[in-house]
C-alpha cells in the first residue's frame, strides 16, 4: 500500500497534533480551537483528517497505536462537538419537505435542493484544469469509496444490513479489482495525469473539501451517528445518476476517452438502482422497525446536500473568477 | 439476494425495481449484464434502456 506522509498543520491545533503525531503514542493535548465557521476552518479541518485517516489506511510516518490513544480521543472530542453542532446547523436550514414515507422525503428534498451545480458546470464550461480540480477535490472521498459506509454495517440488522451490504458489493465491484469504484476513479485520475495515491491530494484541498470526508468518517466511527451516515449515503446515491451523466459527457467534451470516463457511466446505472434500494429497500424498513432513527436520517441527507452546494459554490467561484480552487502549493 | 424469487417492485414515480435472481434478456435474447438488483426504464427517458438511469427526475409525473 503507498501512504503517504502525514498532512502539514494548518494553525496551532493541527501544529500541535502533527508534533505529537510524529513522536511516540503518548500524551496529546491541543491548543483551545474556536472555529467560528468549523465546515470552513483550515485548523479544526486538518486536524480531524490527521486523526480519522488513523481508523483507515494510516500515515506512512505515523504510528497506527495513535489510533486509540486515550488522550487522542479526547482532545478530538471538543473539535467533534464543534463539526456535528455546524453540520446539524446547515441541516437545520434545509426547507422541510412533506412525505409519507422517508423515501419520498429524501427525494423530495433532493428535488428541492437549489445549490449551484459542479456536475452543470463540469459538463458544459470547465476546462481541463478545472475538471482536474473537481477530480482532486472529490479524490478524498472517491479513492475510499464506500469504506466510510462499511462501518454502518455492523450498527444495523435483518433486512436493512442486508440491503447495505447489497449496494456495499456493488461499491466494491464485488472483489474484482476492475470494477472497483474506487480504482475506477483512481483510472480517471491516471487518465489526467494526477496522483492517484490516497490522500496525496490534501494538502492542497480546502477545510470545505476536507469536511465532506471528515463528515463520513465521523458518522462511520461513532455507532450513534449511523443513522445519520446512512442518510448522508443515501442522498449520495439518490444526487449521483444525473450529475455522473453530465460529468461522463464533461469529460467527452474535453476530448477524454472511456478510461476517464467509465467511472462516471458506471455510476448512471448502478445508482439509479442503489437509490431505490437505499430509500425504500433500507430506509423505510429500518424507520418502520425503529421510528426514532427517521429523523436522523434526513439531517444526514441535509449535511449531504449541504456540504456538496458549499463545495460546489467554492469552486465555481473561484473559476468564475479566473482563480484555482486549490490551495497555494 | 441469488437464489430468491424474483420480485418486481412498482416504485410510485420511478422505475420498476427487479430484486431476486433473474436475467435480464435483450431482443435478440442475448443476456443484458446486471448487479444482482436492478432498477428497469418505465418512463421511457432513460438513454441506458432498459436500465433506469434517473430520468424520470426531470419533469416528473404524479402518480
Amino acid at each position: 500500500m503507498k501512504r503517504i506522509p502525514l498532512i502539514h498543520a494548518r494553525g496551532r491545533a493541527s501544529e500541535a497534533l502533527r508534533a505529537a503525531l510524529l513522536g511516540e503514542p503518548g500524551d496529546v493535548a491541543l491548543p483551545a480551537l474556536d472555529a467560528a465557521d468549523p465546515v470552513h476552518d483550515e485548523d479544526l479541518q486538518a486536524c480531524l483528517l490527521m486523526a480519522y485517516e488513523l481508523h483507515y489506511a494510516g500515515w506512512a510516518d505515523v504510528d497506527p497505536a495513535w489510533e486509540w490513544q486515550p488522550s487522542l480521543l479526547a482532545a478530538l472530542h471538543p473539535l467533534e462537538d464543534a463539526f456535528e453542532a455546524a453540520l446539524r446547523a446547515l441541516a437545520a436550514g434545509a426547507p422541510d419537505v412533506a412525505g409519507e414515507r422517508t423515501s419520498q422525503r429524501l427525494f423530495a428534498a433532493a428535488e428541492a435542493d437549489e445549490s449551484v451545480s459542479l456536475s452543470r458546470y463540469v459538463q458544459r464550461d470547465a476546462t481541463v484544469e478545472q475538471a482536474a480540480e473537481y477530480l482532486l477535490h472529490r479524490s478524498l472521498v472517491q479513492l475510499k469509496e464506500a469504506d466510510a459506509q462499511t462501518w454502518l454495517v455492523p450498527r444495523l440488522r435483518g433486512r436493512p444490513q442486508g440491503v447495505l451490504i447489497e449496494v456495499q458489493a456493488d461499491e466494491y465491484g464485488g472483489g474484482d479489482l476492475g470494477r472497483m469504484h474506487s480504482r475506477l476513479w483512481a483510472q480517471t485520475m491516471r487518465g489526467l495525469g494526477l496522483d492517484d495515491r490516497e490522500g496525496s491530494a490534501a494538502e492542497r484541498l480546502p477545510a470545505v473539501s476536507l469536511a465532506v470526508l471528515n463528515a463520513q468518517t465521523m458518522c462511520g466511527i461513532h455507532a450513534r451517528l449511523a443513522p445519520v451516515g446512512v442518510g448522508f449515503f443515501t442522498m449520495v446515491e439518490i444526487t449521483s445518476s444525473v450529475p455522473m451523466r453530465r460529468y461522463a459527457r464533461g469529460f467527452e467534451r474535453l476530448g477524454f476517452g472511456e478510461e476517464v470516463t467509465r467511472y462516471f457511466t458506471e455510476h448512471v446505472t448502478a445508482d439509479a438502482t442503489h437509490e431505490q434500494l437505499m430509500a425504500r429497500e433500507l430506509v423505510d424498513a429500518w424507520v418502520a422497525e425503529e421510528p426514532a432513527v427517521g429523523e436522523e436520517i434526513m439531517a444526514g441527507a441535509r449535511v449531504c446536500l449541504a456540504l456538496d452546494g458549499l463545495l460546489a459554490t467554492h469552486c465555481v467561484d473561484a473559476w468564475q473568477a479566473g482563480r484555482s480552487s486549490l490551495r497555494a502549493s | 439476494m441469488s437464489g430468491q424469487q424474483a420480485s418486481i417492485t412498482v416504485v410510485a414515480d420511478g422505475p420498476l425495481l427487479v430484486q431476486g435472481s433473474f436475467v435480464v434478456l435483450d431482443d435478440e435474447g442475448a443476456q443484458i449484464e446486471t448487479p444482482t438488483s436492478v432498477a428497469l426504464c418505465r418512463c421511457g427517458r432513460s438513454a441506458t434502456k432498459p436500465l433506469c438511469d434517473g430520468s424520470h427526475k426531470a419533469g416528473r409525473r404524479t402518480e
